[in-house]
C-alpha cells in the first residue's frame, strides 16, 4: 500500500509539511483563517539535529505497537492505515507513550492525534506530501 | 508580345500552382506520336486554368541525336542577335530554325520561338576545365541570367521541351506536337495562383536532358533553394520545379547518384520507418538523410522526371498529391488521375497507386523497369 | 552606516492579514531577507536584502507575500535614470567594477518578436502532426565534399562522427562551479533522458557524471579546468569555448568561495584558490592556432568526436565563422548578447556583442555565399526563450539551438541576476550544501524534460501548419517568416521579406 516516506537528504526543515498537516485537519477551506493567531499541532513533525533534518510522522507499522496497546479499541488498522476512533479514546496516553517514533500525541481535548493519512479530509490524500517543496516527502508504495 | 524582364512577375514573387501531369514511356522505345500525349492531359482540362502547358518529349530528334537541341524564346530581335552571336561564340551550329507553330485561339503573346542543334566549341569547353554537359548547362545558365530577352526552356540531347501560356491542349497544338513522335512523352498543365505573364514560367523546367514535371507546392522551398544555390544554379522564376530540376540535376549528374537514390533523397522514408528496416537498408537511409538533408522535400508533390532513356514517377512522402501509374505492355503511364491514362489506353496490364516516396521508374531497353 | 545612499528597488509586501508566521520565508531566505519578531508577535522584513527572487513568494503557504517595484524614485530623468544613479553610489563605495549575472536585460530591439511565422492555406495543406509523422530529429556535424562508393557500387558511410538529436535542442554550457551538483545532475538526467545533449562548461566532468557521457558535451575553454584525456573521451563531443555572448572577450571568474570540495577536484585546483580563465585562450591568437587546437582535440580523441567551436555574437562574426568553418570544426556554435552567465562586468554584459538574430542569419548567409555551409553545422544561443523562437532560430539557419536560461528556469530560476552572489536560493548558482540541497534533481529533471517535451510539441504543431514533416526542411527556409516593423537594413540581414510582400 501506499505510505509516506521521508527523505532526509531533500528535507529543508522549511516546516512547511507541519502547517499543511495542521491545516489538513481543519474544516476551514482557508488557510490564513485556519491557522492565524491558532498554535499548531501537527502530525508531522520537522528533526533537526546539525545539517541533518528530516520530518517525522506515524510509520503506519505493520505491527503498531500502539494498536496493541491501547485498551479501548479506539487504535485500530483499517486498510494498512493506523486509525483513530475518537469516541472510544479515553485519553490514557499508553498509546504515546509505546510509540517509538513519538508519532501519537494528546490533545487538550482528552483524546489522541495521529496521522490517518489524511484518509478523512478534505484532500483525501496527505497534504505534507503535496506541500512539500523539494519533493522530500513521498506517498508511494515501495515494496518491501 | 511578351512582356520584358523587367515587367515579368514570374520570378520576382513566387506563384503556387495546381497542376495536371501526365507521362507515357515506351520501355522498347516505340515512338508514341505526341498527340497521345495531348489527348491525355487535355481530360485534365480542369485541373489547369489557362496560365501555362507544355510538353517534355524524348527520343524526337533522330537526325541529330548527338547535338544539343537549345529552344530559345527570343522577346525581339535584338535579344535574338545577342543570344545567337554567344551561341556561335560557344557552339558549333549544326542547325537552327524557328520551331515550327500553327496559329492557336487559346495561346497568344508569342514571342520568337528558335531552336538550334549545337555542339560545344571544343576548345571552348577545355577552356572551362569541364566536361560538355557542364560546359552547356553554364552556358544556359549565362544566357538565362545575363542575356536581357532570351530565355533558353530546352538544352538536351534527342529530346525537347515545349511550353508557353495556355490550356495544355491548346499549347500541344500550337507546336504541332502530332508531327513528333519518340520514347517518352510528358505534359503539365498548370494551375498557379497568379497571372505569370511570362512563358518561360509554364513547365516542363529543364536542364540538360533532364525536365521535371511537378504537382504541388512545397514546403521545403526556401530551404530547397538556399541549399542548392551555392553550387551555382540560380533559382530566378521562384518556382518549385525549378528547384526540383536543379536539385535533381545536382544529385545525379554532379553528385552522381541514381535516379532511386535521388528520389530516397527528395521523399526519404520517416525516420520511425528507417528504425524498424533491417540494418543495411537502415545504415543506408541514415546516411542519406544525414548527408543530403538539405534535399529533403516536403510538402505536397507529385513529380514526372524525364532524363536520357528513362522516366521517373514520384510521390512526397505523404502522398499528399494524387498521382496513379499504370502499364501496358512495355508502356509505362503515370499522371495526376486515372482518366489520363485510360483515355489513350482503355486497356491496362496493371494499375496502381505508388505509395508515397516509392518511386516508379521506367528506363529504355529493361521491360518491367525498376520499382 | 550614516549616509544610505541606495534605497532599494524591490520591496517585499506582506499581507498581515494572510501572514501565518509559519517563518518559511524566514528559513528560505540566504539572503536573511525576514526575521520573526517576537516582540511585535510577526515577521518583518529588509527589502535592502532581498534580491526578488521570489523564493519565499513561491513556497508562502497563504501567498501573503508579494515583491513590488518600490515607488520610491529619483526626480524624472530622461537621461539619468535610477539605476545609472545607484549604479554610481554603489561603485563610489566600492572602487570596482560593477558585476552582473545572467542576460543582457536591456531594452535593446528582440528581432524574434518581430518575426512571423508562415502557415498553409488552401495551395499546400498542413500537416496534423497528431495524425502523420512530424520529424524534428536532426544530425549535427560536418559532412565530407562527396560521395564514396564501394566496389559494389553502394556508398560507404564517409561521414565524420557526428551529434544526434531528438529535437534540435542542447542544453548551453553551464560549469559545475558555476552551477550546483544537483543543477548538473539534473541536466545530465535530462539530456540523457530527451537524446538530447548537456554541455559542462569549463569546470570538468564529476566523476559521478561520467555515466551520462554518450549525451554530454565536454567544453575546453581558455583556463583549462578539469581537462585530461580521459575527460575528453567522456564526452560525445568537445567543445572549444572561445567566446560567451554574455560577456564577448573576456574570460571567467569563479571567485574561491565556490572553489570547495568537489568542485576543486573535479577543476583540479586548489581549494579556494580563484578560478580565473583568461580572456583570450594563449595557445589561440589567430585562425591557424584554432585550427591545431581542433585537431589537437581530434588526434586526443581519436577523431571519434565532433569538435564545436563556440564563439560570442560580434561584429564581424560572420567573417569568424567562415574561418572557423574551414578550421577543421565540425559545429559552430553561436552565442549571442543576450545569453546568460553566472558573472560578467555589468557594462561588459549590456554594451557588448550583437543580437543572435542578425549574428545567425549572417553567418548562414555568409557560410553560403561561400559555399562552405554543407561542411559544419551552425547552433544558435543567447535567449531562445520559446519554442517560436527556436522554430525562427531553425527557419533563419540553425541545426539546432543551445537552451541555457530556459533550462534554469526550468530549475526554478527566477531570474534575479544575482548568480554572483553564490547564495542562490534556488540551489541552482551556489555552492553552499543547504542550498544546492533545494535543488533535488529528481524534480529539477522532470522539469527539465516536460519543458523540452512541451516545446517539441509545439515546434511539431508549428511546423504542420507551415506544411513541412522534417525540421531539416525548415532549416534556412526564411521564406517561412516574415518581418513586421523592420527596415530594409534588417529585413535584408535577416534575409527576410516585410509582411505583406
Amino acid at each position: 500500500m501506499k505510505r509516506v516516506y521521508v527523505n532526509e537528504q531533500w528535507c529543508l526543515a522549511c516546516h512547511l509539511c507541519e502547517y499543511y498537516c495542521a491545516f489538513a485537519n481543519q474544516d476551514e477551506t482557508d488557510m490564513s483563517t485556519a491557522l492565524k493567531g491558532v498554535p499548531i499541532r501537527p502530525n508531522i513533525r520537522v528533526e533537526q539535529l546539525g545539517d541533518v533534518c528530516f520530518a517525522v510522522n506515524c510509520r503506519h507499522c505493520d505491527e503498531p505497537l500502539c494498536v496493541k496497546g491501547c485498551l479501548t479499541g479506539a487504535l485500530s488498522v483499517r486498510d494498512g492505515v493506523i486509525s483513530i476512533d475518537r469516541d472510544k479514546c479515553v485519553g490514557c496516553c499508553t498509546c504515546v507513550v509505546s510509540c517509538p517514533y513519538g508519532a501519537v500525541t494528546p490533545t487538550e481535548d482528552g483524546v489522541v492525534q495521529k496521522c490517518e493519512l489524511c484518509v478523512n479530509t478534505r484532500d483525501g490524500e496527505p497534504l505534507c506530501v503535496k506541500g512539500c517543496p523539494n519533493a522530500a516527502i513521498v506517498w508511494e508504495s515501495v515494496v518491501r | 508580345m511578351l512582356r520584358t524582364r523587367e515587367d515579368i512577375l514570374e520570378g520576382r514573387l513566387r506563384i503556387p500552382s495546381g497542376c495536371a501531369i501526365s507521362g507515357i514511356f515506351s520501355k522498347s522505345g516505340k515512338p508514341i506520336g505526341g498527340e497521345r500525349i495531348i489527348k491525355s492531359i487535355e481530360v485534365m482540362h480542369d485541373r489547369s486554368n489557362g496560365l501555362g502547358g507544355g510538353f517534355a518529349c524524348y527520343g524526337i530528334y533522330p537526325q541529330f541525336p548527338d547535338h544539343y537541341a537549345i529552344h530559345v524564346f527570343h522577346d525581339n530581335l535584338a535579344s535574338k542577335r545577342e543570344c545567337e552571336d554567344f551561341l556561335l561564340k560557344n557552339f558549333d551550329i549544326a542547325s537552327m530554325s524557328e520551331i515550327p507553330t500553327r496559329l492557336t485561339s487559346g495561346v497568344t503573346d508569342a514571342p520568337l520561338i528558335w531552336r538550334y542543334f549545337a555542339e560545344p566549341l571544343r576548345h571552348r569547353v577545355v577552356e572551362d576545365f569541364c566536361d560538355e554537359d557542364e560546359f552547356v548547362a553554364r552556358r544556359v545558365t549565362h544566357i538565362n541570367a545575363r542575356i536581357d530577352g532570351s530565355y533558353v526552356f530546352s538544352s538536351g540531347k534527342n529530346m525537347g521541351v515545349f511550353k508557353a501560356i495556355g490550356f495544355p491542349e491548346d499549347v500541344g497544338r500550337f507546336y504541332r506536337l502530332e508531327d513528333y513522335e519518340g520514347y517518352c512523352m510528358i505534359a503539365h498543365g498548370r494551375y498557379p495562383t497568379n497571372t505569370p505573364g511570362w512563358w518561360g514560367g509554364a513547365h516542363p523546367f529543364a536542364l540538360l536532358s533532364s525536365s521535371v514535371v511537378h504537382n504541388g507546392e512545397i514546403s521545403s522551398y526556401d530551404a530547397n533553394r538556399r541549399s542548392i544555390e551555392p553550387y551555382g544554379y540560380s533559382c530566378s522564376l521562384q518556382t518549385d520545379t525549378e528547384v526540383i530540376a536543379y536539385i535533381y540535376d545536382y544529385l545525379t549528374r554532379r553528385v552522381g547518384l541514381s535516379q532511386r537514390e535521388f528520389a530516397d533523397v527528395v521523399a526519404a522514408p520517416f525516420w520511425s520507418a528507417i528504425a524498424d528496416m533491417p540494418k543495411d537498408r537502415r545504415e543506408y537511409y541514415e546516411y542519406i538523410r544525414a548527408m543530403f538533408s538539405n534535399f529533403l522535400i516536403t510538402g505536397p508533390f507529385s513529380i514526372i522526371v524525364g532524363f536520357e532513356g528513362g522516366m521517373m514517377a514520384l510521390n512526397d512522402r505523404l502522398k499528399l498529391r494524387s498521382m496513379v501509374c499504370a502499364e501496358r505492355g512495355d508502356t509505362l503511364y503515370a499522371a495526376s488521375e486515372e482518366c489520363a491514362i485510360r483515355v489513350v489506353e482503355p486497356e491496362l496490364d496493371r494499375v496502381w497507386a505508388p505509395a508515397g516516396g516509392e518511386p516508379v521508374i521506367a528506363t529504355l531497353g529493361r521491360p518491367g523497369g525498376e520499382r | 552606516m550614516p549616509i544610505n545612499y541606495i534605497y532599494p528597488d524591490y520591496e517585499i509586501e506582506r499581507d498581515y492579514d494572510k501572514c501565518i508566521n509559519c517563518r518559511v520565508c524566514e528559513r528560505q531566505c540566504a539572503n536573511e531577507a525576514h526575521a520573526y519578531n517576537e516582540r511585535r508577535g510577526k515577521m518583518l522584513a529588509d527589502s535592502s536584502k532581498c534580491v526578488n527572487c521570489h523564493r519565499c513568494v513561491s513556497l508562502c503557504p497563504t501567498r501573503a507575500l508579494k515583491i513590488v517595484r518600490t515607488a520610491h524614485t529619483f526626480r524624472e530623468n530622461a537621461n539619468w535614470n535610477g539605476q545609472l544613479i545607484n549604479e554610481i553610489y554603489k561603485q563610489c563605495d566600492s572602487g570596482g567594477v560593477l558585476l552582473s549575472s545572467m542576460g543582457n536585460p536591456r531594452e535593446y530591439p528582440i528581432y524574434f518578436d518581430r518575426l512571423l511565422l508562415n502557415a498553409s492555406q488552401v495551395t499546400n495543406p498542413s500537416i496534423d502532426p497528431l495524425r502523420e509523422p512530424m520529424e524534428t530529429r536532426v544530425s549535427l556535424g560536418a559532412k565530407p565534399d562527396r560521395i564514396e562508393r564501394g566496389a559494389d557500387g553502394r556508398m560507404v558511410n564517409n561521414l565524420p562522427p557526428r551529434l544526434n538529436l531528438s529535437m534540435p535542442a542542447m542544453f548551453s554550457a553551464m560549469s559545475f562551479g558555476s552551477i550546483s551538483y544537483n543543477a548538473h545532475e539534473s541536466l545530465a538526467r535530462a539530456a540523457t533522458e530527451l537524446g538530447i545533449y548537456y554541455n559542462t562548461g569549463e569546470g570538468g566532468l564529476h566523476e559521478d557524471f561520467y555515466r551520462y557521457g554518450p549525451n554530454t558535451i565536454v567544453q575546453v575553454a581558455s583556463g583549462r579546468f578539469g581537462v585530461h584525456g580521459e575527460y575528453l573521451n567522456a564526452g560525445a563531443a568537445v567543445e572549444i569555448k572561445m567566446g560567451q555572448g554574455a560577456k564577448p572577450g573576456i574570460g571567467g571568474h569563479l571567485p574561491g568561495k565556490k572553489i570547495v570540495g568537489e568542485v576543486s577536484r573535479t577543476r583540479m585546483i586548489p581549494v579556494g584558490s580563484d578560478a580565473i580563465s583568461p580572456a583570450p585562450h594563449h595557445d589561440i591568437y589567430s585562425i591557424e592556432d584554432l585550427r591545431q587546437l581542433v585537431f589537437s582535440l581530434k588526434e586526443a580523441t581519436a577523431y571519434t568526436k565532433p569538435v564545436i567551436v563556440k564563439i560570442a555574437a560580434v561584429h564581424n562574426v560572420a567573417a569568424i565563422a567562415s574561418g572557423i568553418a574551414r578550421s577543421g570544426a565540425d559545429i559552430i556554435a553561436i552565442d549571442g548578447y543576450r545569453g546568460g552567465t553566472g558573472a560578467a562586468p555589468t557594462r561588459i554584459r549590456d554594451n557588448v556583442g550583437i543580437p543572435i538574430e542578425l549574428a545567425l542569419a549572417a553567418v548562414d548567409t555568409r557560410l553560403r555565399d561561400e559555399r562552405i555551409r554543407d561542411r559544419v553545422s551552425l547552433v544558435a544561443g543567447g535567449s531562445i526563450r520559446s519554442s517560436a523562437d527556436l522554430v525562427k532560430a531553425v527557419a533563419l539557419g540553425a541545426d539546432a539551438c543551445y537552451i541555457g536560461t530556459a533550462a534554469v528556469l526550468a530549475l526554478g530560476c527566477h531570474l534575479c541576476r544575482s548568480c554572483q552572489e553564490g547564495k542562490c536560493n534556488w540551489g541552482i548558482a551556489t555552492q553552499v550544501p543547504e542550498l544546492v540541497k533545494r535543488l533535488n534533481p529528481n524534480v529539477g529533471y522532470r522539469r527539465l524534460v516536460n519543458l523540452m517535451n512541451a516545446w517539441n510539441h509545439e515546434i511539431k504543431e508549428i511546423m504542420g501548419g507551415m506544411g513541412i514533416n522534417s525540421i531539416e526542411s525548415l532549416r534556412g527556409n526564411r521564406l517561412m517568416l516574415r518581418g513586421v516593423g523592420l527596415n530594409e537594413k534588417e529585413l535584408s540581414i535577416l534575409g527576410v521579406k516585410h509582411a505583406g510582400e
